[in-house]
C-alpha cells in the first residue's frame, strides 16, 4: 500500500524536480519560469483571498451541463448508429466531418446565434462531448456480439425484454466509458468556452492573467484543469469498477 | 411401428444472397427426427450444418420446402428448442446462477422466485456449477462455460436441444468429461437431441442416429442407426463394433471433405 503510494508519488515529483531544475539552470529566462513554490503560494492566495473558489465553481458548472447534454444526446444517437450498421455507413463521415472542426473554430458562430451568455459557453461544450461521446458510444456497441441476443430468443425473450435484459447491460460500460472521455474533452475545450465573454472560470482566470503577463497565475489555472479533470476521471473509473465488476477488462 | 416425428424437414432447400447471384448452401434435405432421438450431423465444415440447425432454431427460413417441429412450420426461435452454441454465449454481466435463472424472469416462462432458485440449485449441481453459484462468467473455464450454457438451457425446459459444435472449443479430456455430463443429464430427462459436430467419434459415442451429409450445396449423404443402448459409458470406445462403426462414417466423411475441398479450389481457380 505505501509501496504503491510512493509509486504514485513518484513521476509527479519527477516534475516538479524537472521543473525546478529548469527554473534554476539558467537556460531559460527567469521571468518566464515562476517556480513551484511561488506557484503554491499563489494558488493559496486565490483559494483563500480571491476568486478562485468561484472560478472553480464556475468552470465545473458549465463542463457538468455541456458534458450533460452531450452525453444524454450521443447515448441514443450513439447507440442507433452502432445497432444499424446501415445507418452507420452514411452518417460515419458526416460524424468525422464535425468532430474534426476544432471547437474554437465554431465560437464566432456560437456568438452569432447563441450571444455571449452562459448559453454560449455550454454549447460549446456540448458540442465537443457530443461528438467525442458518440463516437465512443457507437464503436462500443458496434463491437456487441449477436449471440447474446440469439441466445436470449432462444430462451423466450420478447423484443422488449432482450432491450431491457440484454441490451441494457451490455450498453452500460460504453455509457461509462463515453461519459469518461467526454468529461476528458469537455475539461480540454473548457478554455475555448470561456473565450466567449467570461468573466469567471478557469479559463478566464488564464486569459486574464496572459493579458497581465502573470506567468503564476496562468499556471495555477492550468494545474487546477488537470487536477480537477483528473478527480472526475478517477471518480468514473471507481463508479465503473463497481457497476461492471463482470468485465474481463477493467479500464 | 413408427414413432411420431418431433422434427422435420421436408424438402428443404435455402439459398443466401451471393455476388453472382443465389448461392444454393442446402439442397432438398428430407428428414425425421423422432421423440427423444439422439441425432448428430457430420459434414465437412461450410457445407450447410449450422444453416440447417439455424432453420430448427428459428434463425433462418427454407428458401422453399418446410421444416417442422411438432407437425407445425418454425416460425421463430422459441424456449421449446434449447440451442448451444459453439461460443457459448453465456452472459458476462450475470453471475452462474443469474445466467441459469434468466429465462425464468422470461414473460415467456416466469417462475417464482423460490421455484427459480430450486432449478438453479438443481441445475448447477447436475452440470457441477455448485460451487460458482455467485461467481462471473470471466472467472469460468471454457468447459464450465459450457456446462453453464446447457444449465440455462436445461432450466426453461426445452423438449428439443440443438446443438452447434458445442464442444469443439474444448481440449480432449474436457470434451469427453462433457459428452459424459451431457449423456448423464439426458438420461435424467430425456429430450430430442439434434448435435453438429465434426467429431466422428462423439457422434458414434452419443447418438443414436448419424446423419452424413454432402459436400456444399449439403444434401443426405448417409444415414447410419447406431445400435448401442443407452445408458453409455466410455468403455465403449473399446468395443470392436464401435470402431467399425467408427471407420465407416469416417470414410464417409473424409469423401466429402474431399468433394468439398475439390469445390473450393475449383472456384478459386
Ligand atoms: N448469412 C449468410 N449469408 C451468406 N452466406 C452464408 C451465410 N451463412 C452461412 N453462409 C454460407 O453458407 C455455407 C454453409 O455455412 P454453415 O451452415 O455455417 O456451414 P457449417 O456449419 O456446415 O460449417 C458457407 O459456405 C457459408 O459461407
Ligand atoms: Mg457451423
Amino acid at each position: 500500500m505505501l509501496k504503491r503510494a510512493a509509486l504514485i508519488l513518484v513521476p509527479w515529483l519527477a516534475i516538479v524536480g524537472l521543473w525546478y531544475a529548469i527554473a534554476y539552470s539558467g537556460f531559460v529566462n527567469e521571468a518566464l519560469i515562476p517556480k513551484p513554490h511561488a506557484v503554491a503560494t499563489r494558488f493559496w492566495e486565490l483559494l483563500t483571498q480571491a476568486r478562485l473558489p468561484l472560478d472553480i465553481w464556475m468552470s465545473t458548472q458549465r463542463v457538468f451541463l455541456g458534458v450533460a447534454a452531450g452525453i444524454t444526446l450521443a447515448v441514443p444517437v450513439g447507440f442507433v448508429l452502432g445497432w444499424y450498421r446501415q445507418i452507420r455507413t452514411f452518417i460515419d463521415p458526416l460524424i468525422n466531418f464535425f468532430r474534426a472542426l476544432p471547437p474554437i473554430a465554431l465560437i464566432p458562430l456560437v456568438v452569432v446565434y447563441f450571444g455571449i451568455g452562459e448559453f454560449a459557453k455550454v454549447v460549446i461544450l456540448f458540442y465537443a462531448s457530443f461528438f467525442a461521446g458518440v463516437i465512443v458510444m457507437y464503436e462500443g456497441i458496434a463491437q456487441i456480439s449477436p449471440i447474446y441476443v440469439r441466445v436470449a430468443k432462444t430462451l423466450g425473450a420478447s423484443d422488449w425484454e432482450i432491450f431491457r435484459k440484454v441490451i441494457i447491460p451490455l450498453t452500460v460500460p460504453h455509457m461509462l466509458t463515453a461519459l469518461r472521455v467526454a468529461l476528458g474533452v469537455a475539461w480540454a475545450t473548457l478554455v475555448a468556452s470561456e473565450l466567449i465573454a467570461a468573466q469567471q472560470g478557469l479559463g478566464a482566470l488564464i486569459q486574464n492573467a496572459s493579458s497581465f503577463f502573470q506567468l503564476d497565475i496562468i499556471y495555477v489555472g492550468i494545474i487546477c484543469i488537470g487536477f480537477i479533470a483528473l478527480a472526475m476521471d478517477l471518480a468514473i473509473r471507481a463508479v465503473t469498477r463497481r457497476l461492471v465488476s463482470w468485465q474481463d477488462r477493467i479500464a | 411401428m413408427k414413432r411420431p416425428a418431433r422434427i422435420c424437414f421436408e424438402n428443404v432447400a435455402l439459398e443466401f444472397p451471393g455476388k453472382d447471384g443465389p448461392v444454393k448452401v442446402v439442397d432438398n434435405v428430407s428428414y425425421e427426427i423422432g421423440n427423444g432421438e439422439f441425432v448428430s450431423i457430420i459434414g465437412p465444415s461450410g457445407c450447410g450444418k449450422t444453416t440447417m440447425m439455424n432453420m430448427v432454431a428459428g434463425f433462418l427460413q427454407p428458401t422453399s420446402g418446410r421444416v417442422l417441429v411438432d407437425g407445425e412450420p418454425v416460425k421463430g426461435p422459441g424456449p421449446d428448442r434449447g440451442v448451444i452454441f459453439q461460443e457459448y454465449g453465456v452472459f458476462p454481466w450475470l453471475t452462474v446462477r443469474e445466467n441459469i435463472a434468466f429465462g425464468l424472469t422470461l414473460s415467456a416462462n416466469r417462475k417464482a422466485k423460490a421455484t427459480r432458485d430450486e432449478i438453479c440449485n438443481r441445475y448447477m449441481k447436475l452440470m457441477g456449477l455448485g460451487d460458482f453459484a455467485d461467481a462471473y462468467p470471466k472467472m469460468l473455464s471454457g468447459g464450465m462455460r459450457q456446462r453453464l450454457a446447457i444449465a440455462r438451457a436445461y432450466a426453461v425446459k426445452p423438449q428439443f436441444l440443438l446443438m452447434d459444435e458445442p464442444f469443439g472449443a474444448l481440449d480432449a479430456q474436457t470434451r469427453a468429461h462433457m459428452q459424459d455430463l451431457l449423456l448423464q443429464a439426458l438420461q435424467t430427462e430425456g429430450k430430442t437431441v439434434m448435435l453438429i459436430t465434426h467429431s466422428v467419434e462423439e457422434a458414434v459415442y452419443m447418438s443414436s442416429r448419424i446423419v452424413v451429409m454432402t459436400a456444399r450445396p449439403t444434401r443426405i449423404r448417409e444415414i447410419i442407426e447406431v445400435p448401442f443402448p443407452y445408458p453409455r459409458d466410455p468403455s465403449l470406445h473399446e468395443d470392436p463394433l464401435f470402431g467399425q462403426l467408427r471407420s465407416r462414417v469416417r470414410s464417409l466423411v473424409m469423401r466429402e471433405y474431399a468433394a468439398q475441398a475439390r469445390q473450393t479450389h475449383e472456384t478459386t481457380d
